[in-house]
Order: structure tokens, then C-alpha cells, then sequence
């Protein structure tokens, strides 16, 4: 990033890495990087000085560079203008870089000299976008925010949006929800307090990124600094398809379901008005509850002690404490004395729950040992076959569409293609046959699973 | 004397029986003992018969259909180990077509109270391993008696129905059966809450019992609903219809506004069903039950500020309206997808249930027609019946113009609306989010109709009707009517003409709604009102 005045003065603020991306598109930067040494990052900052005196630059701008495993880096791009991850740069060099923009075109001379631009410890930006990250990393999403609560009360984060509760996330803008940005003292800090950020984040309404954002995190390639602009089709070749939990997390996520399923049936008898006769219910202190995440079950066995909740899965012990009040969108709830941050997304009744636990949502639901044996009983019920309809995947604008019925298409031959987003999608049939029916027309706006065209 | 031991020893064992060791008695005293065991066993062997029902081959049976057992149904609905059955024994009288060949203890329901979340009801749970769950006179006389003991302790009935229908071989009695539920429905109607979930068949003249209760849910894909079936459908109108088509959980839960849910399982709707039942006073004595409640009565809610676009055309979701403000976003939709630009529910307010209704203005931009108002009166009329609050949320351009609707009746049903407000002595609050135009605006809970607290939003607007048709009415033939119309809206479309005549309480931030609506509720809380004595009304039908 360079910073010129019109005086002839220019100086760098080092550098910012943006490898992480999806389409094209930054998804995760930090600065500074972790692939460069003071060597190649001091070339770089002179190569972009030169750059911007040679057209005689002025204000803030960046010199973008495609840099090789050995170091050479190339030109790609300038971007005259201040950009979307200026704040990890404002954060590691202390430099308010609006400010100084401002005094630039006023005409005043560069207030820091280059020696004096530090880089000072780590900040790392999550871009968190309305999009659908489990398909093809992220498509569209739109919806208005029932719940929005920036984490801001965790110290060294900072949330520039512009949305609040209520907003409503349409087709015709860039689906940017806020540029969530953590400082440390070092990377492992900057990357823990953005862990911690994101699951304080309690957005909903629409689908998100922030499972994939919190999944890179912790991601082994991503911790050690091994990045580039392959990342992620490298990392998550068949797509992502949600944080894989390991035993000892899917034990832990049914020990805190259990925790939240109490918790539900103790207020469910806590009535405080009735009269006449009632049977109070004897209080009990242990359970046996079996917990399905997804389709996979846990036993658990649970004891109530005094200001906790014993719970036995598999071979671990864990020791559920915190309060999970269906009050507030986030449960801190802390097991064996680690922290772990819940959400209760949806809660559908009858001990189902869909709960965020490290950034994904799993479909979880609680039974008891009854509920569960006679649940044996019940029988799966038929998927729908859609291979015959076109849908809309996301919500948008149709730019053409490019058959009519009677019509025979070839398999993945595009019938039609929707934009939205600034993106334009191709839709193309799954297999070969005759269209029955076209539902829309070119300049129709379609909804999310609106069926487009129907195949025989 | 080889009698005389082994007696003896039968006797050690069942000490209990305080069986004198009279030794000098005789064969006479022993065979008395005998007597006694031999009726325990068989109470025993009876009672164990009765919790097989049909047997196993017909439990196995209906497992494999996905369904449960009668019992197992009442051990998922009640609260574990707080059933206690009735008439286990009784055995129908049927002695026609071999009938008394085939007895089984319990006949074809199996009958009795418990707790749910440790409030009382009872209920009553259809056999279909036995006979079908047909209805004998047997079966009919173990439902009226839980149901007479309902109404004398003031506790709900819940009725689990799979039935085959009547049990022919008992002819008329059946009917008689019949009859008889029907006539205890309509007295408890409106003394205890009663609620039918259909679990599997219902055909015929059943399905009058379901329809008299309060509230019918359903089980997909293996619950039907109908008076005469496929094949007699076939028979007479030569239309061919598929069981589920006729009378599946979609029919009546889209359609025919007959069923107000549908679950995906037993499973699912017996755990389901104790929630829904949490909502519920035990019988019209009593008060809308209150829940000790984590969320803050004075919340302010921020996203309500922005729900209503600015556009008065844009459409938004009530949901989010009703979901802003109840406790824990916690809301119970009844018939959500039936006469969907009505929204109605059951809600907490500060742990309190209350009834919500609610315009849609994403449907048909939240007009009334003729099924929304049906809908929305039979919800208010309940209510009101069990003392629970209602809570209502106007956007309502008017009644929906038609044909359709003129033929249809909109006349007579939209009137039932209007009666079911206006006859309501619970507390009544009502907030005009957006539109509250002519006729509609007086039939949504206005202040006309006694309605508590009325609060505008300040993008509320009443008037008669929106300005396009106003204008071309007032100014016919004027030229400048654009100009009209914009000094139309200035004057009308606004919370004001209300507001300065008192039709409104208030206007509000919408930000604060939830915060005074659980101070007026908790005021409220003591309203006495009554309506004048009659021996019924004569309601529109």
C-alpha cells in the first residue's frame, strides 16, 4: 500500500496478503504476510514508490503483486483508491489512512517518514458475506436480519459495516454483511480473537460465510502461513461442506444440547400461576438422553450437581456450566473449563434444535430414552426428485433465457442464466430431454427454488 | 394330604393373603384359597393380554406402517409414569356375528389421565390393533367417562384418533356411541380446551367429534380425514381421488382449513403436541397460563424500526413483526398454511401465552377474504373462550373484491370476524403497523370494538380506502386528480385522523412495542367485562 502527497513525497505501508480468495474475489487478508522477508518486502515497497512517482500519484493507493515460491514477485494491478482491507494495514502501522488522505488532497505534505511506518504486531480481516459457502463457496443470499449482533464487546475486534438489525440483504448490491477485523500482539492472537469473534456473531436471517471463514482459521494449512491463491480449491477440493467435527467435538456438542434440551423442559413446567390440583413433578437429577446430531446418535448419561451438569458421552466426562437462556442468541457455556461459544439458530420444538457450534450449523435433536426407542419406528420419509426441474438457486434477475417448451436439450446445456449480485449464473439441465415448461420469462425476478424449467 | 401340602406351599408364597394355617378345615378351605389365586393370576394374565391389545403380530404390523401403538402413544404424550388408565377391563357386549367369540379387555381405545409438564389432562388413545380402533359401544362408553371427568375437574381432553370408523357387527349401538361423544364435545366446548390429533384413519361419522374439538392436527402421510372414502367417492361421482388426495394432511391442512398442523410423524407430533399444550389453560376458569420468562418484558426491539419499507406498496412478512416482539421468538402458527395472508398463533408476552392474528401483507397484500376471516374468528373465539389475550397487528388494504368472493359469501363470513372481536371481553391490543383501510380497519380489533389499547405506528395509515380510489370518487371528473391525489395522502395517510379522535391510543416507536404491550397486559390482567345474558348468540354461520 503506498501513501503520496503532492509534493513528490511517497512511502509504503507494507504489505497486505490477500491469497485467500473465491471467484476472484478476497476473502480473508492479513498484514503482514507471512511468506515475505524484509528483503522482498522492502524491493516490493520501493518497486511501488517508483510506480506511483513515475505517474506523478498522489493520496492512497495500492500496487498489487503476484508473488512466486521463490520470492519474485510480479506486477499485477494498481488500485487507485483506498480498498475494502485498508483497516488491517491502519491496524499494523497505527496510521489512520483516511485522515492522511484527507490532508493529502488538501495539499499538505506527508506527515511520517518512511522509517517511521512500523509493522507492529498481526491483523488479520474476514470479509463476512451473505452467501451460501457450501455452494461453490459462496453463493448469493438474501433475507432481512431478524438478529444482528456485532461482537464487539471482544476487545481488539473491530466491525465496520453498514447494516444493523432489521436490514434487509437484496440482489442489487455487493452481499458484504461487515469487514470483521482482529488485532494481536502476534498472528496466533489476531487468530484466536477472530475464532472468538466469529462465533460471537450472531447473525440471522440470512446464510452466511462465516462457517467457511472460521473453518480456514483453524484450517492446519491456513495456521502454519502455507497460502496462495489455489487455497481453497486446494484445501476443500470437492467444495465446502461444513466444519467436520471430530468425536470429541460431536461429544461436546451433545453434552451442551443436553444442557440446552434441559433447560428447555425445566421452563416448560415452570409455570408460576396455577392453581388447583397439580401434581408437582418430582425433580429429577439424572437422565438418560440420546442425542442425534445429524444422523448420528449419542448416548449420553447426565447428573445434575450443584451448579453444573455431569454429562457422560462415549468414554468422556464432560462438565457442562454456563446458563442457556433461549433469551439471548449466544450461549457461553464453558465445558471442562474451556469457553465455548453456542447459538441456538433455530429451535423447532420437540427437542430439535439447529445449534452453531465453531462457525456451522448442525441439525441437532435431543430425546429421551423413550422418545428414542419408539423414534425407531418412525419411517424415513421420500426425497422429492428434482432432477427434472431447474431451479433458482439464489434469488435474482433473469438475463435470458434461452429455451421454450418442446424444446429438446442436451445434458448441462444451459437453459437460462440469472444474474445477481453482480454475478451472472449459467443454469443448465441435469440430463437429456424435452422442456415441459418455462415457467418465467427473460427480465422476470425469480426467488430462491422457484422452478424455472420443467423437463419431462 | 399330597393336596393339602402342595396348598400349602402355594400359600408360602403369597404370605400376603393372610391365609390362616387352619389346618383342621378341610379340602373346602383350600379350594376357597385356590379361588383367590386363581383370580389374581388371571387379573394378572387379563392385564397383560390388555397391554398387547391385538396382539403382537398386529403391533408389529402397525409399527411397520411407521405408526405407534395406542400405549406407546400415551407414554411419549404424558409426563413419564403419571398415566393412570381406566377401564382396562371393560370388554364390548356384542353378541352378534360370532362378536362374543373375539372379547378383548380394553376393547378398541385405551382411556385414562396423566400429566403433561405436570398439568392434568386426560385422554383418550384409539386401538388400532383391535378390531381396526372400530367404535363399539364399549369403546364409546370409556371415552364419555373420561370425558364426563374432564368436565367435572375442569382438565383437557386429548383425543388420539385411529379408527377404522364404527365397528359394523355392533350396528346401531355404534351410532349410539357416536352420538354420544358428539353430545359431550359440544358441552365441553368452550369449558375445557379439547384437541384431536389424528394418528391414522378417521372416516365417516367420526370425523364430526375432530371437527367439534378445538383444535385437529395431523399425522403426514399416515393420518386421512374424510366422510366417505375413495371408493364410494368413485361409486357416485366417478371421480378418482387417492386416500391422501381426498383427505391426506395437506388436503386439510392447505385446502379445506379443516386441520389446523400436520406433523411428520407420531413422534413428532405427540413431543410437539406437549408444547402446544404448555400454551393452554386447563379449562375456562382459569387464567392464560404464565411461564417464568429469561426474556427482558422491556426489550427494546431496533429491527422493528425498519421492518415496515418505505414504499406503502412493498410488502414485508408479518412474521418477523410478531417474532420481534414475543418472547424468545417463540411463536406456535396455527394453520400456517391455510389462508395465508392471515397470520394466526400462540405467543408469550413476558411468560404469559397469548393469541396473536396478525395480517399478512405478503399475500394478496394482506387483504381479508373469506377463508382468512373464518380462520382468524374461530382463533379470536377461542381465545377469548379460555381467557387468553389477543394480540393483534393491522395491515389490511380491505376485503378482497371478486366474484368469487361475493358468490362465496364474503358477506357472512367476513361478518364472523367482525362478530368474534367485537364479542371478545379478553384484554384486546391491537397496533396498526401500515394500512387499516375502510371496513377492515373497524373489523380488526378496532377501538369501536372494544378494544383495549390500539397504538399506531407512525407509518400507519386509516382511512376509508387508498387514495387512487378515493380521489377518482370525491374529485369525479376533475382534472387535476394526481394533484388530488397527493394532497389525499398527505391528509389521510397517516396515523393522524385516528390519532386526533382518540381511535388510536398512541402512536409509537415501533422500537417500543414490545415494552408496552407487557405493561399493558400486566394491567389488563384484572379486566372484568361481560356481555349482556343470553342463552347464545346467533353468530353469523
Amino acid at each position: 500500500m503506498v501513501l503520496c502527497d503532492k509534493h513528490g513525497n511517497s512511502l509504503y505501508l507494507h504489505e497486505r496478503e490477500c491469497s485467500i480468495q473465491r471467484r476472484n474475489q478476497k476473502v480473508i487478508e492479513e498484514a503482514p504476510s507471512t511468506f515475505l522477508d524484509e528483503e522482498t518486502r522492502k524491493a516490493m515497497g520501493d518497486q511501488a514508490c517508483r510506480l506511483a512517482n513515475a505517474v506523478g500519484y498522489d493520496s492512497a493507493g495500492t500496487v498489487e503483486f503476484l508473488v512466486d515460491k521463490h520470492k519474485n514477485f510480479y506486477f499485477l494491478e494498481m488500485n487507485t483508491r483506498l480498498q475494502v482491507e485498508h483497516p488491517i494495514t491502519e491496524m499494523i502501522t497505527g496510521v489512520d489512512i483516511v485522515h492522511q488522505m484527507l490532508r493529502v488532497a488538501k495539499g499538505h505534505r506527508l506527515l511520517h517518514a518512511q522509517e517511521n511506518i512500523p509493522i507492529e504486531g498481526w491483523a488479520i480481516e474476514c470479509r463476512v458475506y451473505a452467501e451460501d459457502p457450501f455452494k461453490n463457496f459462496g453463493m448469493p443470499s438474501i433475507g432481512r436480519l431478524s438478529r444482528y449482533v456485532e461482537p464487539l464487546h471482544i476487545e481488539n475486534t473491530r466491525c465496520d459495516s453498514g447494516i444493523m438489525e432489521g436490514s434487509e440483504i437484496s440482489i442489487y448490491y455487493d452481499p458484504m454483511i461487515c469487514k470483521l477485523v482482529t488485532y494481536g500482539r502476534n498472528r496466533g492472537l489476531a487468530r484466536e480473537t477472530m475464532i472468538k469473534s466469529l462465533d460471537s456473531y450472531v447473525i440471522k436471517g440470512v446464510t452466511h460465510n462465516i462457517p467457511l471463514l472460521r473453518d480456514i482459521l483453524t484450517e492446519k494449512r491456513f495456521v502454519e502461513g502455507d497460502i496462495s491463491t489455489n487455497y481453497l480449491p486446494e484445501v476443500f477440493p470437492d467444495g465446502f461442506k461444513g466444519k467436520q467435527l471430530s468425536i470429541q467435538e460431536n461429544q461436546q456438542l451433545a453434552a451442551m444440547a443436553c444442557a440446552i434440551y434441559l433447560k428447555d423442559e425445566e421452563r416448560a413446567s415452570n409455570f408460576v400461576n396455577l392453581k388447583g390440583s397439580h401434581i408437582p413433578l418430582t425433580p429429577k437429577s439424572k437422565w438418560i438422553l440420546n442425542v442425534m446430531i445429524g444422523k448420528t446418535r449419542f448416548e449420553a448419561q447426565v447428573s445434575r450437581g450443584a451448579d453444573r451438569l455431569k454429562v457422560t458421552v462415549g468414554d468422556n466426562n464432560f462438565d457442562v456450566k454456563g446458563n442457556p437462556s433461549f433469551a439471548s442468541p449466544l450461549m457461553d457455556l464453558s465445558i471442562n473449563g474451556k469457553q465455548r461459544l453456542l447459538q441456538v439458530q433455530l429451535r423447532n420444538g420437540g427437542g430439535k434444535y439447529e445449534l452453531r457450534f465453531f462457525g456451522t450449523v448442525y441439525p441437532v435433536q435431543v430425546m429421551s430414552e423413550r422418545a428414542y426407542d419408539l423414534n425407531q419406528y418412525m419411517l424415513e420419509k421420500k426425497q422429492v426428485d428434482t432432477s427434472a426441474l431447474v431451479m433458482a438457486p439464489m434469488p435474482g434477475v433473469l438475463k435470458s433465457v434461452s429455451v421454450a417448451a418442446g424444446d429438446l436439450v442436451a445434458e448441462h446445456q444451459e437453459v437460462c442464466v440469472l444474474e445477481a449480485m453482480k454475478m451472472q449464473n449459467s443454469l443448465v439441465s441435469a440430463k437429456v430431454a424435452k422442456v415441459k415448461k418455462v415457467n418465467f420469462k427473460t427480465g422476470d425476478t425469480v426467488n430462491e427454488g422457484d422452478v424455472i424449467v420443467e423437463l419431462e | 394330604m399330597a393336596t393339602l401340602i402342595r396348598s400349602l406351599s402355594k400359600c408360602h408364597r403369597f404370605l400376603h393373603y393372610a391365609v390362616p394355617l387352619q389346618v383342621t378345615r378341610g379340602a373346602k378351605t383350600m379350594a376357597n384359597v385356590e379361588l383367590t389365586l386363581d383370580v389374581k393370576r388371571r387379573i394378572d394374565n387379563t392385564r397383560q393380554q390388555a397391554l398387547l391389545g391385538g396382539g403382537q403380530r398386529r403391533i408389529d404390523v402397525q409399527h411397520k406402517k411407521g405408526k405407534l401403538t395406542a400405549r406407546e402413544r400415551i407414554q411419549l404424550l404424558m409426563d413419564e409414569d403419571s398415566f393412570v388408565e381406566y377401564d382396562m377391563f371393560l370388554e364390548h357386549n356384542c353378541a352378534d356375528f360370532g362378536m362374543e367369540k373375539q372379547k378383548y379387555p380394553g376393547d378398541s381405545v385405551v382411556t385414562g389421565r396423566g400429566t403433561i409438564n405436570g398439568r392434568t389432562a386426560f385422554v383418550f388413545s384409539q386401538d388400532f390393533t383391535v378390531f381396526g380402533g372400530s367404535l363399539s359401544g364399549a369403546h364409546a362408553k370409556k371415552v364419555c367417562k373420561i370425558m364426563d371427568q374432564a368436565m367435572l375437574v375442569g382438565a383437557p381432553v386429548i383425543g388420539l384418533n385411529d379408527s377404522g370408523g364404527a365397528r359394523i357387527q355392533e350396528g346401531v349401538e355404534s351410532l349410539a356411541g357416536y352420538a354420544d361423544i358428539f353430545q359431550r364435545n359440544v358441552e365441553s366446548s368452550g369449558v375445557i380446551p379439547q384437541i384431536s390429533m389424528i394418528m391414522g384413519p378417521c372416516a365417516g361419522g367420526a370425523v364430526y367429534s375432530p371437527a367439534l374439538t378445538d383444535f385437529t392436527f395431523m399425522v403426514k402421510d399416515t393420518s386421512y380425514l374424510f366422510i366417505t372414502g375413495p371408493d364410494v367417492v368413485k361409486a357416485v361421482t366417478n371421480e378418482d381421488v387417492t386416500q391422501e388426495e381426498l383427505g391426506g394432511a395437506k388436503t386439510h391442512t392447505s385446502v379445506s382449513g379443516v386441520a389446523h398442523k400436520a406433523f411428520e410423524n407420531d413422534v413428532d407430533a405427540l413431543l410437539n403436541l406437549r408444547e402446544f399444550f404448555n400454551y393452554l389453560p386447563l379449562n375456562n376458569t382459569e387464567s392464560s397460563p404464565v411461564r417464568a420468562c429469561d426474556d427482558p418484558w422491556d426489550r427494546l426491539v431496533p429491527g422493528l424500526d425498519t421492518v415496515v419499507p418505505l414504499e406503502s406498496t412493498a410488502a414485508y412478512d408479518m412474521h418477523d413483526v410478531i417474532t420481534g416482539i414475543i418472547d424468545e421468538q417463540e411463536f406456535f402458527e396455527i394453520m400456517p398454511t391455510y389462508a395465508r395472508n392471515i397470520i394466526v398463533g400462540f405467543g408469550r408476552m413476558n411468560g404469559r401465552t397469548v393469541g396473536i392474528v396478525g395480517n399478512q401483507p405478503k399475500v394478496a397484500a394482506g387483504c381479508l377474504d373469506i377463508n382468512a376471516s373464518v380462520k382468524g374468528a374461530r382463533f379470536v373465539r377461542f381465545c377469548d373462550a379460555f381467557n387468553i389475550p389477543i394480540i393483534t397487528f393491522v395491515d389490511v388494504p380491505g376485503f378482497l373484491p371478486g366474484t368469487s368472493q361475493e358468490y362465496g359469501g364474503i358477506i357472512r363470513h367476513g361478518a364472523k370476524l367482525l362478530y368474534a372481536f367485537a364479542e371478545a371481553t379478553v384484554p384486546k391490543v391491537t397496533i396498526i403497523t401500515r394500512k387499516a383501510y375502510g371496513g377492515a380497519y373497524d373489523v380488526m380489533s378496532s377501538k369501536h370494538l372494544r378494544g383495549d389499547i390500539n397504538y399506531a405506528w407512525p407509518t400507519a395509515e386509516v382511512a376509508v380506502m387508498g387514495a387512487k380510489g378515493a380521489v377518482s370518487i370525491i374529485f369525479r371528473g376533475s382534472k387535476n386528480q394526481v394533484e388530488q391525489e397527493a394532497e389525499y395522502v398527505e391528509k389521510f395517510a397517516n396515523p393522524f385522523p385516528a390519532a386526533v379522535r382518540g381511535f388510536v391510543d398512541d402512536i409509537i416507536e415501533p422500537r417500543t412495542t414490545r415494552m408496552r404491550i407487557n405493561k399493558d397486559l400486566s394491567v389488563l390482567a384484572d379486566k372484568k367485562l361481560k356481555n349482556p345474558w343470553k342463552k347464545h348468540s346467533n353468530m353469523p354461520l
